[in-house]
């Protein structure tokens, strides 16, 4: 198990035919092999991804009655992404990773207001690297080879912050259940909150990284949930400690606005919800494991029904001896 | 993106938004020329206010804002204030130039209000916000008292509806004309605000005012925009309204570029791959005690132009002591960036120590490429490492050897 994704997930990339949607497909269906097919308005027809012949359709309606895909990823520019994630819905598609940069924010604004009240679909992103189920299926560009399957859930707002963090737990023999970069826009699918909860109900997850940036209240949002409710233990990093008010760092979601959404404020609402806070990002990996030992430690006394998995993954890193840093 | 005040003026005038009478002077004469309009308007008693056009506030304290009651008054002022640099207390000590004026009106104010538009975050949907406390810091006013906030969030498939005005209005204790009057200005406000793919409008003071016929309204003395990037490409008018002097000339240079740029005051410069990964180096340099001179994205794919341009940037900043380049390379291979990096580095002659920090795809071959590359290059291991090599080369001792 996993959440989102896993080995029968079928996959279809909308902007199948550009090239970043041909180069990602075919990295994509290379990791696992979920790729069915692709679309493209006006070019239906065949794509080639590196000797695998897959078809391209007009439409998502077609696409999903031909393949039978439950998943989408979206590589359409920034203008028409709206459009695409909607005839993604339309379709009936459960998953849609929209991986597009720069969606005006009122386009998402429109999306998620159509989009509310369905349960029968979820978007992720967009501005995202994707989702990732370790050796079972990549929706997304994050290289696939620095995951490694495991029992530890991921969240975060941003790419290479997230490799960083997945690779210090692969470096040191913790696996991942299944990685979820959330995108770094003000108005995304799926919120850090959504995130953490559809982990706390994941069976195959036993603890929690999530990484989060300056701007907006989601992180403490999710802190509030998870003080209350999360069964699992939760390790934190906020990025944007020296960002300057004002300024948009990168993200069109990473701004201090009048004095809201700082680090200050959101390391404080994580730490208050008894989460354990890495001090900066190359101890993301560190601060996880030593969590999970010294619940391993404290857990024997206790006779709670998580006990048997939370044991199960936090001797993984233990048993397996990592190979220590260079 | 920011615009100046007169810019806002105009786009209120285009969506039915009475503001007073007046425009944009750039000389003196043109000044004059706006007096004339005024005084026509409004006889030839009627006073005007010249106001020095930068994108900063607290013009006023600073001398930017100054009041003519004749042709050669507004002519006088208009060419003391041209090409003076004002300081305020958000200029920075270098202050702006002020390269024109707006001559307008004068108001009398009865009472100051506020009014903003912006996107609720936590809702996914714009809101629309109004108080008493106008011509404050609304910051302020939401820690201090917040029962004087209200709040409406809007449906933006139905857009604000006229009820949702009216309670705001009331609330702010308007009524009869003044309640129709505020309640168009707002409905105008939001259409303006989702039609010109703003992030926010922000008009403080909302006032009700008397013009200088003595006409009492609802008007927007002083208003502040700003417009989602993304969305520029839709907008060429808005994007042309671009002033590129009221920015920090690295930003337009970086953006040229398509790199992220944002300046700040320390000495190390970072070149980093993704903004959360730049935001991170950011903090962890300053955790081992030194301070980043900014934050540099170079996006997923840096090209070999674009890192060439990024070192140029770093180096141009004279305060910069020492670099460090951060990448992670997923599928963007280590070894392309490490060609990119030597190429970059052989084409600018960088004379502070430069740290370089590569992990991920193919990084045993990028780290050897590096060090044979006979360039005076830090390698580093990992971001702790890195950070903490960056911070010693800036101070100046215990520059490590190459790896």
């Amino acid at each position: 198990m996993s959440i989102l994704v896993d080995q029968n997930t079928r996959v279809i990339f909308q902007g199948i035919t550009g090239s970043a949607g041909k180069f990602h497909a075919t990295h994509c269906h290379k990791y696992a092999g979920n790729v069915v097919g692709g679309v493209t308005p006006g070019r239906a027809g065949e794509v080639d991804l590196d000797g695998v012949k897959l078809p391209v359709f007009d439409t998502c309606a077609e696409a999903v009655k031909q393949t039978g895909a439950n998943a989408s990823c979206i590589f359409v520019p920034a203008a028409f992404a709206a459009d695409a994630i909607l005839e993604a819905a339309d379709a009936g598609i459960a998953l849609i990773v929209c991986i597009t940069e720069g969606i005006p924010v009122n386009d998402m604004v429109k999306v998620k207001r159509a989009l509310a009240g369905r349960d029968d679909t979820r978007l992720i992103g967009p501005n995202c690297p994707g989702v990732i189920t370790p050796g079972q299926c990549k929706i997304g560009i994050m290289p696939g080879y620095i995951h490694k399957p495991g029992r530890v859930g991921v969240i975060s707002r941003s790419g290479t912050l997230t490799y960083e963090a997945v690779w210090q737990l692969t470096t040191r023999g913790v696996g991942q259940s299944t990685c979820i970069g959330i995108g770094g826009d003000p108005v995304n699918g799926t919120s850090h909150l959504e995130a953490v909860k559809l982990f706390n109900d994941d069976p195959a997850t036993d603890a929690i990284v999530l990484i989060g940036e300056i701007g907006g209240s989601a992180e403490e949002e999710a802190a509030a949930w998870i003080g209350e409710y999360c069964r699992k233990p939760v390790v934190a990093y906020i990025a944007g400690m020296t960002a300057p008010p004002g300024r948009r760092m990168g993200h069109a979601g990473a701004v201090i606005s009048g004095g809201k959404g700082t680090a200050a404020a959101k390391i404080e609402a994580l730490r208050a919800a008894g989460i354990a806070v890495a001090e900066t990002p190359a101890v993301i990996g560190e601060t996880l494991i030593s969590l999970l030992k010294k619940r391993q430690r404290t857990r024997p006394r206790k006779a709670s029904a998580p006990r048997a998995k939370q044991g199960k993954i936090s001797k993984k890193p233990t048993q397996k001896k990592p190979a220590k840093r260079k | 993106m920011n615009i100046h005040e007169y810019q806002a003026k105009e786009l209120f005038r285009r969506f039915g938004i009475a503001v007073e009478k007046g425009g944009v002077a750039r000389t003196p004469e043109e000044a004059v020329a706006r007096y004339d309009e005024i005084t026509a308007a409004h006889g030839q008693n009627a006073q005007v206010v010249i106001k020095a056009q930068i994108h900063a506030g607290g013009r006023g304290k600073a001398g930017g804002v100054k009041f003519a009651k004749t042709r050669d008054e507004t002519a006088a002022v208009t060419r003391e204030m041209i090409g003076k640099t004002l300081v305020t207390h958000q200029t920075g000590p270098q202050g702006r130039v002020v390269r024109s004026v707006l001559v307008t009106s004068v108001m009398k104010v009865q009472r100051e209000l506020y009014f903003a538009v912006l996107l609720d975050r936590t809702a996914s949907r714009p809101a629309v916000i109004a108080s008493t406390e106008g011509g404050m810091d609304i910051e302020q006013v939401a820690a201090k008292t917040p029962e004087k906030i209200v709040k409406e969030i809007i449906d933006p498939a139905l857009g604000m509806m006229p009820f949702q005005a009216r309670k705001l209005c009331r609330a702010l204790g308007l009524s009869g004309d003044l309640a129709t009057a505020g309640a168009k200005l707002m409905l105008n406000v939001y259409r303006l605000f989702w039609e010109c793919d703003c992030s926010l409008v922000e008009i403080n003071p909302m006032a009700v005012a008397a013009d200088p016929d003595g006409k009492v309204s609802v008007s927007p003395l002083d208003a502040k925009f700003n417009f989602d990037d993304n969305a520029l490409f839709r907008h060429p008018d808005i994007a042309a309204m671009r002033d590129p002097n009221e920015e920090d000339p690295r930003d337009v240079e970086a953006s040229k570029h398509g790199l992220n740029y944002i300046g700040l005051d320390g000495n190390i410069g970072c070149m980093v791959n993704g903004a959360g990964l730049a935001m991170a180096t950011m903090d962890i340099i300053k955790y081992y005690g030194g301070s980043p001179a900014n934050f540099l994205d170079v996006g997923g794919g840096a090209s070999v132009e674009q890192v060439t341009a990024a070192f140029q940037l770093l180096c141009s900043d004279h305060n910069v002591k020492a670099l460090l380049v951060n990448i992670f390379g997923g599928i963007m291979k280590c070894d392309i960036l490490a060609a990119g990096i030597i190429a970059a580095a052989k084409a600018v002659h960088i004379p502070v120590p430069l740290v370089v920090r590569l992990e991920g795809t193919n990084v045993e071959l990028g780290k050897k490429m590096l060090q044979e590359s006979g360039l005076p290059i830090i390698t580093a291991t990992g971001m702790a490492d890195a950070a903490e090599k960056v911070v010693k080369a800036a101070g100046g001792n215990g520059v490590k050897e190459m790896e």
